[in-house]
């Protein structure tokens, strides 16, 4: 365990800033965990008041890796911010820049054609399952299962060599631009999705078995970080989190976008809102994901892979070389010297962990004026103290990987 | 996957004078070739390029090929630290710290772009480089740098560990550039 | 499954403009959201109006940030808050302004416990103070930061540094 307690810096041991009496130093451990702790998966700190093996109270410590990511879109071009979108949630980077791309077209009023909708919603299921392989790997990891994380993380790559083939980027994608995507889908492209699709349903069955219904997987997990919906309501939870604690909200029903209301598919729901629940409900929209994109490839429509917003959208490379327009319009928009309408946009996606949103303040410059980012894993960190109050400490470390917060995002 | 991997046991050990039933070479190569074949590696993994690292520790890539599997995720008995992702200025003396605790001998990777430099994160609130508070033996370029680069950095830091000399560590050239980092 | 008193947008406007006539500086919609502007005063009743009616039931705080205008001359700073009535499935935004001098706002971490951080950030970023809120403090940079980095005077870098070597820049 590493002790990061020396007065050389600014982690104290005391609680909310209270000073703590002699009889409570005597009565209680003060443990430290973190912000480089094997076992919280990114940095965290948490100053924990233990009697014993219990958590008393809970001081969570976040910004460790906060990287201005507000300041820093306010200072880029509206087609460069894809690159701080990317780092938000990196397990599923291409969701976030598809909300991204999502926001500035409500800005300008932009409308995609259809096959662009389901080219995004098969990218963004496939980001979902990404996202989830992690989470929930890393959940049976915790409980002492690592061959499930080394087995089901090969399916991973297979989804980053989809990414390749679309995009050339494995991890932080950059993927796809305002009005649609750069190129269209290679051959090679839906062979590797119906590869997937044939593949790893059977990965994912054997990672189930190995620890759906594993006794010491259920035993370490149920009961365990448990909030209720009210509670889960109050405190802005969103995805997962709050579909596990039994509140059927999806931004993917209730607020459509990229024509998800094409599709058909079931929002899982928990009911305790329990470990082992967000583990379930994360299992199962893999399963709904992998139907969603079968949906998708199989509807899919013929069209052109953007829309026809030339301001915008960078014309064609022989178009560049070869005509004064193309030229002209690549420069302009590589400048950012087009004139974006003045306004305000929200347009929320439904994330690996939750509503990821856009707040677009745009004064009608080449850079936002100001964009907020609605983050789902910092809003729902906050109730970790309240979850994790009265429980063990190796099932505080297993609530925290359920919950899947990601350092990235969390900070911002 | 029908490729059947193949295992390279007959590699180049030291240069060696070998005789009838012994061979005679230099110590610092051969405690040069333990360390380099059984890294521990701290993996201090702030960020995406986490997520990458582990992916090259997953099956697929599989850093137990270079001797590297075993993490040492305590301070003291790891001998490689790999900083992974974007160190913020207040991670900064976290950074430092865990260093600090690690005993000799020990190495660095800075992995990926925003450890190397701060990359894209040219903000008031990221440190530009860890070099500037803990020395750096490899940097390992990319945002993220994908496996095949983690592995090359780590391939890098073998060769490093390879040929260091015994009493490096005690050189007052080494002692200095550890004062220059205020570390001792 | 449309009830038949789903409320939209104009009905909002209308409760809203019945109840709180003079609290309200403009309501309009903007790419389908309702943009309300309130008196700061004002904002603990209608929020809570709002989260308790019997028919919006605005239970949800979808996020709280804070704005900078240098240009708006006392009414620098803002705070906008986007609720979602999960009932209904409408959101709103609501909008604060104030002046530089006179960044106290009521806390809103009575009505919804998930406003603590935001309100943290919020403070951190613009230095809006939030008056009643737990444990007002620098949440995400180091805890001696002497400026709210988000004010739109600061540069994005932080100017008095030394840490960047600008040689291999060519700055």
């Amino acid at each position: 365990m590493i002790n990061i307690s020396d007065d050389n810096f600014h982690h104290s041991h005391t609680l909310n800033g209270h000073i703590e009496t002699e009889e409570d130093i005597r009565q209680y451990n003060y443990l430290n965990l973190g912000p480089t702790h094997p076992a919280t998966h990114g940095i965290f700190q948490n100053v924990l008041k233990m009697d014993g093996e219990i958590i008393v109270e809970a001081e969570p410590t976040i910004g460790y890796i906060h990287r201005a990511f507000e300041k820093l879109a306010e200072n880029r071009p509206f087609y460069q911010v894809t690159t701080i979108t990317d780092r938000l949630n990196y397990c599923s980077s291409p969701i976030n820049n598809i909300g991204w791309h999502l926001t500035v077209e409500k800005l300008l009023g932009v409308q995609t054609p259809k096959r662009v909708d389901y080219m995004r919603v098969i990218i963004m299921e496939l980001a979902r399952i990404a996202d989830h392989i992690i989470c929930n790997s890393v959940v049976a990891v915790d409980t002492g299962a690592l061959t499930g994380f080394l087995y089901v993380f090969q399916w991973r790559e297979k989804i980053y060599d989809i990414y390749e083939e679309i995009c050339g980027a494995r991890l932080t994608t950059n993927i796809g631009r305002v009005g649609g995507f750069e190129r269209d889908f290679s051959e090679k492209v839906f062979q590797r999705i119906h590869a997937l699709l044939e593949e790893f349903p059977t990965a994912l069955k054997e990672f189930e078995s190995l620890v759906m219904r594993n006794r010491i997987f259920m035993d370490r997990t149920i009961n365990v970080g448990k909030i209720t919906a009210e509670r889960a309501m109050e405190y802005s939870f969103t995805g997962p989190n709050l579909r596990a604690a039994g509140v059927d909200y999806d931004v993917r029903v209730m607020s459509p976008y990229c024509s998800y209301q094409d599709f058909d598919f079931t929002i899982p729901v928990g009911s305790s809102g329990d470990t082992y629940d967000r583990f379930c409900v994360r299992q199962e929209e893999m399963w709904q994901s992998m139907d969603i994109i079968r949906q998708a490839l199989k509807n899919l429509p013929e069209g052109n892979f953007h829309a026809d917003v030339p301001e915008f959208y960078l014309p064609p490379k022989e178009d560049v070389y070869n005509t004064m327009e193309g030229l002209i319009w690549h420069f302009k928009i590589v400048m950012g010297e087009i004139n974006v309408p003045k306004g305000q946009v929200y347009q929320c996606v439904e994330g690996g962990n939750g509503e990821l949103g856009f707040y677009l303040i745009s004064d009608g410059g080449r850079q936002p004026f100001r964009l907020h980012l609605r983050r789902p894993c910092f809003i729902y960190y906050q109730a970790y103290p309240e979850m994790i109050k009265g429980s063990m400490l190796s099932d505080a470390i297993l609530t925290m990987s359920s919950m899947n917060v990601i350092a990235g995002e969390l900070d911002a | 996957m029908g490729l059947n991997p193949a295992l390279k046991s007959n590699s180049a050990g030291p240069e060696m004078y070998v005789g009838e039933g012994y061979g005679l070479t230099q110590l610092e190569k051969v405690v040069g070739l333990a360390r380099a074949n059984s890294i521990w590696p701290l993996p201090f993994a702030t960020s995406c390029c986490g997520i990458e690292f582990m992916a090259t520790m997953a099956a697929t890539y599989d850093l137990g090929r270079f001797g590297a599997e075993r993490l040492s995720f305590s301070p003291r008995q790891a001998d490689l630290l790999m900083v992974m992702g974007t160190i913020a200025k207040k991670m900064g003396p976290v950074l430092k710290q865990v260093y600090t605790q690690m005993a000799e001998p020990k190495w660095v990777i800075a992995v990926g772009a925003c450890a190397s430099s701060g990359g894209i994160f040219d903000t008031y609130s990221v440190l530009q480089g860890i070099d500037k508070v803990i020395p750096v033996d490899v940097y390992v370029p990319g945002c993220p740098p994908p496996p095949e680069a983690i592995l090359d950095g780590i391939l890098k830091i073998q060769e490093l560990m390879k040929n260091e000399p015994l009493r490096r560590r005690e050189s007052p050239e080494y002692r200095q550039l550890l004062e220059s980092y205020d570390i001792l | 499954m449309m009830r038949e008193t789903t409320p939209d947008n104009s009905y909002i406007r209308e409760a809203v403009l019945h109840e709180f006539r003079n609290d309200v500086k403009s309501i309009e919609e903007s790419y389908g959201m309702l943009d309300i502007v309130i008196k700061k005063p004002s904002l603990i009743p209608v929020i809570t109006w709002l989260k308790q009616h019997d028919i919006l039931q605005f239970q949800f705080l979808t996020s709280l940030c804070g704005v900078h205008y240098p240009e708006q001359k006392e009414n620098e700073f803002s705070v906008v808050y986007h609720l979602h009535s999960f009932v209904n499935n409408i959101r709103i935004r609501v909008h604060i302004f104030m002046s530089e001098n006179d960044l106290n706002v009521p806390t809103l971490t009575t009505l919804y416990a998930g406003a603590n951080w935001m309100e943290r950030e919020t403070f951190e970023f613009y230095g809006i103070l939030f008056d009643g809120h737990p444990d007002l403090r620098i949440i995400l940079n180091v805890e001696d930061m002497n400026y709210h980095p988000l004010r739109k005077q600061y540069s994005l870098v932080d100017d008095t540094r030394t840490d960047k070597d600008d040689k291999y820049f060519g700055r």
